[in-house]
């Protein structure tokens, strides 16, 4: 490991999509610093950029400039392998269909440890075992995944992502189709997971009442540029109030809340 | 408990495969008793020469045919349902036969115009096999780069139907210019058949499916990851690239080289792993392989033995016969669970 505390920076990164006859800049010039303990939230508009930073994050896309640094070593440097021993990932995207219990899904957490044909050691249950405790779906295991409610469903990806055994977890909206009941339960868990198991997790997500009281740090998109702060801090510079560009919709500081106008 | 209930259904799987070896060989147009069957079987004569001569130089190696087809067949079903996350994904269905096929008419059918040492090797098993392994290959190379711009899991099929009318009319086009004889023994071979092999091609088949399920084994990892959809499956270490590139080679080498020597055969790819999945009720690679290794012999087993028809003096084609087991299988799956995985 290195000197630095930083788990995963970014350094003058520059996001978007490349195509041969021309160069689609969504952000750049973004710096950021995530440590480990941290539950960080990262929030902006509709179609700002938020899956395409987690994605270039993540190593899934590759940056059009700058660097991605991930324990102060380039992504592109790190192996497949290597990489989803320190990276997991929980996306919005459907699973294919499959017969998968919900047990099986968590296993496959374990790939990035296992041996060519994907045997379950001692070790390997373990830790599946343990994910399966921290996110309390022990009555799920033997389901099917597709029986179950979003709100499970949610916490199964996020005992994969445990699973996996990584130091950083990214999630990607993973409160979209929750009532607020399961979208608060959800949020606990992971600001647990942060600071009991020493995670840096980060999730994108539109609930930003909830990622202001919750977050340890979030990471505010908007077209102009990309910030990284403490919610309160962020209150106070303003930054909510620059978020949505519509009048009707106004930041309540004192509240730490959007009221309609 | 789902341990010993699998313990269950494979030791039953491999009772009903020795039931339809068996059958398979004791039953056919010319009755012979069950006793010499296994008399000739082990190495001692049997009481009559002929009788012998049957079970040995025809009827071994038909069975031995079967088996290999039916497990190569549904092997690479299984593969490519997972590959592209389509439950109707089979070789016949995306149009891998019909590659074959084409690769196939192009040797038998079109070998007059290539100068004569050219046109000896392509006519001969191993330019089938190489033409045929080549058309499929093209096809599930077609099909996959389509499938990069078609996210709707239902258009690749009509993709795949696209391919096999297209190839379909390229070979009637050189039907309609080549010579009877030709035609003949070009239209024999697409009916399939298992019947005829001689023991050096079916070394040969067997060489075949063996490095196609190989290479299917060693990607039985990838295609339990791929169960999570494409971006998962690289945020787990997979190295998508090269897996699909395996993958996509074991499938062509097992449909391509199977197609080469029993002709295209129907269905037996796309129902066997669903088959196997609706038995086992489950998606680990691992079971589903081993299972549809099983079913896949024992219903070509079955489908040989119906197209012999016991007691008559005639031999259907192996397609038809799977094609009436298997569309109904396909329709009734389809009905029954309303949702296909």
């Amino acid at each position: 490991m290195s000197d630095t505390k930083y788990l995963l920076s970014t350094c003058n990164l520059s996001i978007g999509y490349k195509s041969k006859s021309k160069v689609d800049v969504i952000a750049s010039d973004i710096n950021l610093n995530l440590e480990s303990g941290k539950l960080i939230s990262l929030i902006g508009e509709n179609g700002i950029g938020k899956s395409t930073l987690l994605r270039t994050l993540s190593g899934l896309k590759k940056p059009l400039e700058g660097a991605v640094l991930l324990n102060s070593k380039n992504l592109k440097e790190y192996d497949q392998i290597d990489l989803a021993q320190n990276l997991s990932l929980v996306l919005t995207e459907k699973l294919p269909p499959s017969n998968l219990t919900v047990f099986e899904l968590i296993a496959l957490g374990r790939q990035p440890y296992t041996n060519w044909i994907g045997k379950l050691t001692e070790t390997d249950l373990e830790q599946i075992n343990q994910a399966i405790t921290l996110t309390q779906i022990e009555y799920l295991a033997q389901k099917k995944y597709y029986e179950i409610s979003d709100g499970e469903f949610q916490n199964v990806l996020v005992a994969r992502a445990l699973a996996q055994d990584t130091s950083i977890i990214i999630l990607d909206e993973p409160s979209t189709h929750l009532d607020l009941f399961h979208k608060v339960a959800l949020f606990k868990l992971l600001k647990k997971l942060a600071s009991e198991s020493k995670k840096c997790i980060l999730f994108s997500t539109h609930d930003i009442d909830l990622a202001i009281q919750l977050s340890d740090e979030m990471i505010v998109m908007t077209s102009e540029k990309v910030v990284q702060d403490q919610p309160c801090n962020l209150i106070s510079k303003g930054v909510f109030d620059r978020l949505f560009k519509d009048e009707n919709i106004k930041f309540d500081s004192e509240k730490g809340r959007f009221m309609i106008r | 408990m789902v341990a010993t209930r699998n313990t269950l259904f494979f030791s039953l799987l491999s009772l009903l495969l020795l039931l339809a070896l068996v059958l398979n060989i004791s039953l056919g147009q010319v009755a012979i008793p069950f006793k010499e069957v296994i008399k000739s079987l082990f190495g001692s004569t049997a009481s009559k020469d002929t009788w012998e001569y049957i079970i040995i130089n025809f009827r071994l190696p038909k069975a031995i045919t079967a088996i290999l087809v039916g497990i190569g067949l549904s092997i690479s079903g299984l593969l490519m349902q997972t590959l592209f996350r389509n439950p109707l994904a089979g070789p016949y269905v995306l149009g891998l036969s019909s590659g074959s096929s084409l690769g196939v008419s192009f040797v038998i059918l079109g070998a007059g115009i290539l100068p004569g040492i050219l046109s000896t090797f392509l006519i001969s098993s191993y330019g089938i096999i190489l033409a045929s392994c080549l058309g499929s290959f093209s096809v599930l190379l077609l099909v996959l780069l389509i499938s990069k711009y078609l996210r709707d899991t239902m258009t690749i099929l009509i993709a795949g139907l696209m391919f096999s009318s297209f190839a379909s009319a390229i070979v009637s086009v050189l039907s309609y210019f080549s010579s009877a004889e030709k035609l003949q023994k070009f239209t024999f071979w697409s009916m399939g058949s298992i019947g005829n092999l001689s023991w050096q091609n079916i070394t040969l088949l067997a060489f075949a499916v063996v490095i196609g399920l190989l290479l299917s084994l060693f990607s039985l990892k990838a295609l339990d990851a791929l169960l999570l959809g494409e971006n998962y499956a690289k945020s787990l270490g997979l190295d998508l690239k090269k897996s699909r590139r395996i993958i996509i080679l074991a499938t062509s080498i097992l449909a391509g080289s199977i197609t080469a020597f029993a002709g295209p055969i129907a269905f037996v790819g796309l129902a066997v792993p669903h088959l196997s999945k609706l038995l086992f009720q489950t998606s680990n690679h691992r079971i589903l392989f081993c299972s549809t290794l099983f079913i896949g012999a024992i219903i070509m087993l079955f489908c040989d033995l119906v197209s012999q028809m016991p007691g008559f003096d005639f031999t259907l084609p192996i397609n038809a016969i799977t094609s009436i087991v298997g569309a109904p299988v396909v329709i009734w799956l389809l009905v029954r669970k309303n949702r296909l995985v």
